[in-house]
């Protein structure tokens, strides 16, 4: 054996404490790798990178879509403006509606006016297709717009500042199988008015062209409100 | 040679029933002084080996080695410079030589 002759206290001693550092040591290590803590730690710093590299090419993404798309996303929008105020011609499916005066005469004594179209009756079914969810309605290739009237001048209708007469053609686009419906119903309009005489044709149609509004927008009183504006 | 081995025990005993734990942080350090412990007693078995013990010189290095180790990776760690590693190579190759000197020893007699 080796053969170690001086201070074997203090060798002991220095086994000691390597033994107690080797023990430490190990305990340590054991505690570490095992708990449960550190485990967590270590997987959810992982996740957490990932997550954030997640994140950060999200947010690029936008950016890059913010950017390159705005102007799409902008003519998208003014299309559909335009097509709401009615100033580009649509097509869609919808029905056609022809009315007509009645053809059967006034009886001696009755008021004649029964027997003829008036604006309201008009409007009852403009109201109708409205309320059925038509999305462009036209009368004799007048579109309606915000704006448009509908009243009687003399023995013609007036719709836009336009005076047409008798047959109406009413256009609307919308569904087809509702509108129809809307206006046919038990009571609705379409039995009321026939109960005079009066022509009245429902045709659904699965391409109906609803033409542009044909004048200009020109505003004397209104100008847009700024944002203070509205909120006062 | 008893005394050396009923030390070693006895350190590993209190190591095991002392509830000392060594922080997260300090760990690297007390693991490389651990190593360069280890070293140090590799090398005083091969200076029994070689019959030019000197108990003082064994002492001295076992705790100067340690200490040195820890602060050097300490060092190391301020700096950015993974001395960490450097320490584990030098005294792993260490061991291993003295090692091998020990087996070469035990083998000739």
């Amino acid at each position: 054996m080796l053969s170690i002759r001086q201070g074997q206290v203090s060798i002991a001693l220095v086994c000691m404490v390597l033994g107690f550092m080797l023990a430490v040591q190990f305990r340590t290590t054991q505690d570490s790798k095992s708990s449960v803590s550190y485990q967590r730690v270590e997987e959810l710093s992982q996740r957490l990178l990932q997550t954030e590299k997640e994140r950060d090419g999200l947010l690029t993404e936008v950016n890059r879509l913010k950017t390159t798309s705005g102007q799409e996303a902008q003519s998208q929008e003014l299309a559909d403006l335009k097509m709401g105020a009615g100033v580009v011609p649509v097509e869609g499916p919808g029905v056609t509606i022809t009315i007509d005066d009645s053809k059967t005469k006034s009886k001696a004594g009755e008021n004649p006016n029964l027997y003829l179209i008036h604006d309201d009756d008009l409007l009852k079914v403009i109201n109708e297709l409205k309320a059925a969810g038509a999305e462009a309605i036209s009368i004799n290739e007048q579109r309606l717009i915000a704006t448009s009237e509908i009243r009687c001048a003399g023995p013609t209708l007036s719709v836009n500042n336009i005076r047409s007469a008798p047959p109406y053609e009413i256009k609307a686009i919308g569904d087809a199988k509702n509108l129809e419906n809307a206006l046919k119903m038990r009571g609705g309009v379409v039995e009321t008015l026939q109960v005079w005489g009066i022509q009245i044709n429902v045709k659904p149609d699965t391409n109906v062209h609803v033409p542009a509004y044909k004048s200009t927008f020109h505003f004397q009183f209104m100008k847009a409100a700024t944002e203070d504006g509205e909120k006062q | 040679m008893i005394l050396p081995v009923v030390g070693l025990i006895v350190g590993i005993l209190i190591g095991t029933f002392c509830p000392i734990s060594i922080p997260q942080e300090y760990a690297k350090f007390f693991s490389v002084a651990l190593l360069a412990s280890l070293d140090s007693v590799f090398g005083g078995l091969r200076a029994a080996a070689e019959e030019k013990f000197d108990n003082t010189v064994f002492i001295s290095g076992f705790f100067t080695n340690a200490l040195l180790a820890a602060v050097l990776v300490y060092i190391g760690d301020r700096l950015g410079i993974d001395l960490y590693y450097v320490a584990l190579l030098a005294f792993g190759l260490r061991i291993f030589q003295n090692l091998a000197i020990i087996r070469r020893y035990f083998l000739r007699k």
